[in-house]
């Protein structure tokens, strides 16, 4: 379903040229959950971004449902991968209802059957009738990020890409939200691709894992690999010691390298 | 390990007065502390946030906090005004914010910041000020102090910031520390560096640490004692290793619904909240 050879996404030029994702190849199966981890700065959202069609990449083919993405995308290319970013607070607009912005895109794509189409994705994420004209600010964090997930899901994609879905959420709301990812993902089989830094969410949701670090990907793994420990970059090493609580060991090798 | 009490706090009451209402954002909160590492977690608006500020008597009014004790050694905080918060503040204690990107002053060098605050605890000259604050830069596992000195904050990472924030707040020898999310925007592999730092520091200096936090697994592995706070109660203290057998049905629920690597669960138990644990 997604498919990237050597992906290389640089900006500047010259000698001020930046590799924020440099040779990055993997491939996921249709249904399939695959996650990619690293700390800020890693490159893990731009190859998510380059996926979505967001920012262009300068090498490489990205391959979605068997057809190469160009520079420019048709509206099904779009319409086929969709997005979930971060923070509820900052992705969704202000000024518009929860009725206003997932009846935009449903404009732009022409689908038609604007009003069967919102309220039943609203069911799905398990927003009620009454939250259907609310602004975003009458919403708790958990509602915010159900309507940005409804929001990608209007559009009936196949492939759903999520950055850091529920790192602004507290601790009981992001269990409720990965439950709903998980059921969506049943229920229309589709495929995603999830960011995070948090090892254990990723683990939960995604089968395969790929861990990034300084733009590359340096190690292909899988959730029970993690689990049980079986991972051979020495930086992924230290990403699954950090993840278990605070650790003095975790602590001295990071101050080598800075 | 608290053999000195450094901090009591007998029913705390933070309350915002409003149109539908009082709103209590900390109900009859009491703890004590010695010198130790206590750790206040709970979710967002629990009041973990508003109990470190009314120690640091930093609730803007409208806002009233009312106790029925709230001493710092021999200080009685119930009873001071701005200006005696203001002579506390630094000197007895201090706090570290979240995010240092937010809570540096963007146009000040951030060695200048760490003399300022030198500076006005201790009316000391400038050069004397300086020494310290590269002194204390050095404290806080930074190679270069000089060169990190004249750096603005937008030219620092942020576990680097957050070092700057420690030693600023460590500078006039406080005897308690409040931090509060310190290491929640940085990176998994800094923040225990950062918190590292922070341990060495307030262990070998004899300070007492509330480090108010929603990650239970950090909380847990670091501090030595843990209270759970939820609508704006504590509803269960423990030993920070003995988080996991937590009794409560709401520090249980939070424990469950985290995902845990090697336990690979279908579905993720949800926290189902009852109204009692507001009232308790």
């Amino acid at each position: 379903m997604i498919v990237l050879e050597h992906v290389t996404v640089s900006y500047g030029t010259g000698t001020g040229r930046i590799f924020a994702a440099s040779d990055v190849s993997f491939r996921v199966e249709e249904g399939a959950a695959f996650g990619l981890v690293g700390e800020s700065g890693s490159g893990k959202s731009t190859v998510l971004r380059a996926i979505a069609g967001l920012i262009p990449h300068a090498q490489g083919r990205v391959i979605l449902g068997g057809r190469e993405m160009s520079t420019r995308r048709s509206t099904a290319e779009r319409k086929m991968a969709q997005m979930v970013f971060q923070d509820p607070y900052g992705s969704l607009h202000p000024n518009q209802t929860v009725d206003q912005t997932l009846s935009m895109p449903v404009a732009i794509h022409r689908l038609g059957d604007s009003d069967r189409r919102i309220s039943s994705v609203l069911r799905e994420v398990g927003l009620g009738r009454e939250h259907r004209y609310r602004y975003p600010h009458q919403l708790s964090g958990g509602q915010r990020q159900r309507v940005a997930i409804a929001r990608a899901l209007v559009l009936e994609p196949r492939i759903l890409l999520l950055d850091e879905p529920t790192s602004a959420l507290d601790v009981s709301v992001q269990a409720e939200i990965l439950n709903l990812l998980a059921r969506l993902r049943q229920l229309h089989g589709l495929t995603l691709l999830m960011v995070s830094h948090d090892l254990a969410v990723i683990a939960h949701l995604c089968e395969r894992i790929g861990v990034m670090s300084n733009g590359s990907l340096i190690e292909l793994t899988s959730a029970d690999a993690l689990a049980s420990g079986r991972v051979t970059h020495p930086y992924t090493r230290q990403l699954l010691r950090s993840n278990r609580g605070f650790d003095r060991s975790g602590a001295e090798i990071v101050d080598a390298a800075s | 390990m608290s053999t000195a009490l450094l901090l009591s706090v007998r029913n705390l009451r933070v309350t915002y007065p409003g149109d539908e209402g009082d709103l209590v954002a900390v109900r009859n909160v009491s703890f004590e502390l010695g010198r130790e590492r206590l750790g206040i977690v709970g979710e967002s608006g629990s009041g973990k946030s508003t109990t470190g500020r009314a120690i640091m008597g930093l609730v803007a009014a409208p806002g009233r906090v009312e106790a029925d004790e709230m001493r710092l050694g021999g200080t009685d905080l119930s009873s001071l005004d701005e200006s005696g918060f203001r002579r506390l503040r630094g000197k007895r204690v201090a706090m570290i914010l979240q995010d240092p990107k937010y809570s540096l002053d963007p146009v000040m060098s951030v060695g200048q910041q760490i003399a300022e605050t030198h500076r006005c605890h201790f009316r000391s000259t400038a050069n004397a000020a300086r020494a310290a604050a590269l002194e204390m830069l050095a404290a806080v596992h930074i190679r270069d102090p000089e060169r990190v000195y004249a750096l603005y904050p937008h030219q620092v990472s942020g576990g680097m910031g957050q070092r700057v924030m420690i030693a600023m707040m460590l500078i006039a020898g406080p005897d308690l520390l409040i931090a509060d999310e310190p290491t929640s925007a940085l990176d998994v592999t800094v923040q225990h560096q950062v918190l590292a730092i922070m341990d060495d520091l307030v262990r070998s200096r004899g300070m007492g640490l509330i480090l108010i936090s929603h990650n239970l697994h950090l909380v847990s592995s670091f501090c030595d004692r843990v209270l759970v706070m939820y609508a704006g109660r504590v509803v269960e203290t423990c030993a920070a290793g003995e988080l996991a057998k937590a009794t409560h049905p709401y520090t249980r629920g939070l424990l469950a619904s985290l995902p845990e690597l090697g336990r690979r669960r279908a579905e993720l138990p949800q926290l189902r909240r009852d109204p009692a644990w507001a009232e308790g």
